[in-house]
């Protein structure tokens, strides 16, 4: 990764500089003995017209970073940028970053329409642009019905397009969303999920979502940092964050895993030779700034590994079928391995199929191509 | 929402008949209620159709004197009428102090319950009680404690003249100004506790909405935190403005007896002056004028309400 100088001079080489820049950003709470470190020195640069996503357990400091970029708080230490400009210490009214709330917060003595034209009355827009702009608002989240509406007779997904509207009616850089779709029920959800992303696309606004839903994150986002704890511990595609998970958290927190232990043979470059337990000898990526030595743990999606009847040689591990689980589109496999741990196996269904495997039986696990990756420990 | 007209709905038949045991069952209190208040009002309104007695109390015969008086004067020697200026003059006073005491303790109540509403939740309780201590005293004893400050030898002129700022003491006590003062100490609890418990139940990330979406400190409070907490400004200035109307103690301490206040005209009828209906009809006059000082006030909400939760 390219560090950057920042100070807030306009970067040269960069067509265009990074919607916002945390550098070095640590929150704590408290004094003394209850001091809390909600952020613990969280670095990121999140591009112009992305769509990032912090996800992380709860806890983590996913709102305490929103709520610095957004300017309700100040950080202890470090500084962010907002298209390198340092907006550290500004309020939130000087900011042009809006935030739509996890519970909304919508005006409740004011209409719909009333609520979408507020920030666009308090940047002292001309009337008709306002008129204009909110019915251009009302018709991107599908609400022109509704405009005259108090916000308290409104639904959940109602309201929630209305703080949409809101926050998205002023065009701010930068668009911050604190767990948006968490109150709708899980239809609800899918579809928002759906109308956010293409809303994203249309507006070209950056948007900073924030989730604790893995799958939520995984289907919505260009990028997305994983927390815990205050830190950031990766920050990748969703394809990267699932296939190259760079620890045992960021594995096990998203999607399933089966944690193995292998012996590291040799480091070249950026790649690893394991040794598995069976003997066989595979290749996998290095998380950054790790170089692994003996034995470590690595990571191996039950997706992409394959079980075969019988405990041939040719596994890479043998086990006890367990226990079997149809899930409609796939099923899974629960293998008790000889040191009594449990390894999960998944395999897509396929029409008319009757289940080949059956409780109790010896089978092997084949690990296909580029399955194994190893972690920071 | 609208309930739907179904009159041999199940449902709403049992409904009513829990109804009408709940009010069965409040009759008790509510005739005791009814009785404790519409009675001595009742007293009063009859007495005001009656003529004095000599020494007091009243004569069983039907008169219209004392209405009269109330906004007239008649001369007893030379039985001319001339307009009641006095009276006219107590009576302005009494509406024109209490409106201004009830702004005084909305400017400085206002910033006393957001300060409290704002504080960590467990140092709330500590400020509540700080702002409830002055009721452990006495009425009489806190105005008088007032007097102390505020009299020509009192700590304000003595400090003032020790200080070499004044060299006469400023005449304060016996004045409007006094009395303003008086209420405003009495009765500014009153107006903090219903306003804290509008704030308190304010969300307080609408404030921070409003700052996010550009909004500066002083659209904030207009456009956000005033509205939301109406109700709880008009019950604080109800309760402030209608005890002050018929204040008595305060304006009596501290207005000495140049400075009356409508209850103090009212007592003087029923003590020296020796005139109950009169007493009686300016009483009826103080309930009209609350009366449509709370019919004001509802009104307004209502105009409003349509915004009001
Ligand atoms: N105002 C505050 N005072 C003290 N501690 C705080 C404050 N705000 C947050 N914290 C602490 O900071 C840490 C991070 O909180 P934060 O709200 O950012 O978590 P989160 O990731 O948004 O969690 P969730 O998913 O539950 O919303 C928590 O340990 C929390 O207790
Ligand atoms: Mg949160």
């Amino acid at each position: 990764m390219v560090e950057k100088q920042g100070t807030g001079q306009a970067n040269t080489e960069a067509p265009l500089p990074a919607a916002i820049y945390a550098e070095r950003v640590t929150k704590a709470f408290g004094e003394g003995k209850k001091k809390v470190l909600a952020l613990d020195d969280v670095s990121l640069t999140i591009e112009e017209n992305e769509f990032f996503t912090l996800l992380g357990p709860s806890g983590c400091g996913k709102t305490t970073l929103l709520r610095l970029i957004a300017g309700f708080d100040q950080p202890t230490a470090g500084a962010i940028m907002l298209r390198d400009r340092d907006i550290s210490q500004l309020p939130p009214n000087q900011r042009s970053v809006n935030t739509v709330f996890q519970d909304y917060a919508l005006f409740p003595h004011m209409t719909v329409a009333k609520n979408i034209s507020f920030g666009l009355e308090m940047l002292g827009k001309p009337k008709d642009y306002i008129k204009k702009t909110v019915g251009d608002m009302l018709a991107l989240v599908k609400m022109e019905e509704l405009r005259d509406r108090r916000t308290d007779q409104l639904s959940g997904g109602q309201q929630q397009r209305v703080a949409l509207a809101r926050a998205l009616a002023p065009r701010p850089q930068v668009l911050l969303l604190d767990e948006p779709l968490s109150a709708l029920d899980y239809k609800l959800r899918k579809e928002m999920q759906i109308e956010l992303k293409q809303l994203q696309l249309e507006t070209g606004i950056t948007f900073i979502f924030v989730t604790h839903d893995q799958e939520e994150a995984l289907t919505m986002s260009d990028r997305i940092a994983v927390m815990n704890a205050g830190r950031i511990l990766q920050i990748g595609t969703p394809r990267q964050i699932y296939n190259q998970p760079a620890d045992r958290f960021v594995a096990s927190f998203i999607g399933r895993s089966n944690f193995i232990s292998v012996e590291v043979l040799s480091v070249e470059g950026r790649r690893a030779r394991l040794k598995l337990s069976s003997g066989r000898e595979v290749i996998s990526p290095l998380p950054d700034n790790w170089v692994p030595r003996g034995r470590v743990t690595a990571v191996v999606r039950p997706e992409y590994a394959q079980l075969v009847a019988g405990s041939g040689d040719e596994g890479d591990l043998q086990g006890v079928l367990e226990n079997i689980v149809y899930l409609g589109t796939d099923t899974q496999y629960h293998i008790r391995l000889p040191d009594e741990t449990t390894f999960v196996t998944r395999s897509q269904n396929q029409c008319q199929e009757t289940e080949a495997f059956e409780d109790g039986q010896s089978v092997s696990v084949v690990f296909k191509p580029e399955a194994v990756q190893v972690l920071r420990s | 929402m609208r309930i739907p007209k179904a009159a041999s709905n199940p449902v709403s038949d049992m409904q009513r008949s829990r109804t009408r045991k709940n009010w069965l069952l409040s009759a008790p209190a509510l005739v005791v209620l009814a009785a404790a208040s519409s009675g001595p009002l009742l007293i009063v309104l009859v007495y005001s159709f009656l003529s004095a007695g000599e020494y007091g109390g009243v004569v069983w015969k039907f008169s219209t004197d004392a209405w009269f008086n109330v906004v007239f004067f008649r001369d007893i020697f030379d039985g001319t009428t001339t307009f009641a200026d006095a009276h006219m003059t107590i009576l302005w006073r009494s509406v024109r102090l209490s409106f201004i005491t009830t702004l005084i303790t909305l400017a400085a109540g206002f910033p006393t319950a957001y300060f409290i509403a704002t504080r960590p939740r467990r140092n709330r309780s500590l400020w509540l009680f700080l702002i409830t201590v002055p009721f452990w005293t006495n009425l009489l004893i806190r105005t008088f404690a007032i007097l102390e400050v505020i009299r020509n030898e009192g700590l304000i002129n003595i400090g003032l003249q020790t200080l070499g700022i004044i060299d006469k003491p400023i005449q304060m006590l016996y004045t409007d100004f006094a009395i303003m003062v008086g209420m405003t100490y009495v009765y500014l609890p009153l107006m903090v506790l219903p306003l804290y418990a509008s704030m308190e139940r304010l969300n307080f990330s609408l404030v921070e909405a409003a700052y996010d979406l550009y909004a500066t400190r002083h659209k904030v409070l207009h456009r956000i935190i005033i509205p939301l907490v109406k109700p709880g400004i008009i019950a604080g200035s109800i309760l402030v403005f209608i005890p002050s109307l018929g204040a008595f103690v305060t304006p009596r301490v501290l207005g000495g007896g140049k400075k009356m206040m409508l209850g103090n005209l009212i007592e003087l009828q029923f003590g020296a002056g020796r005139n109950w209906p009169l007493g009686a009809a300016l009483s009826v006059t103080l309930l009209a004028l609350v009366m449509a000082a709370l019919l004001m006030y509802v009104r307004t909400t209502q105009r409003h309400s349509g915004s009001v939760r």
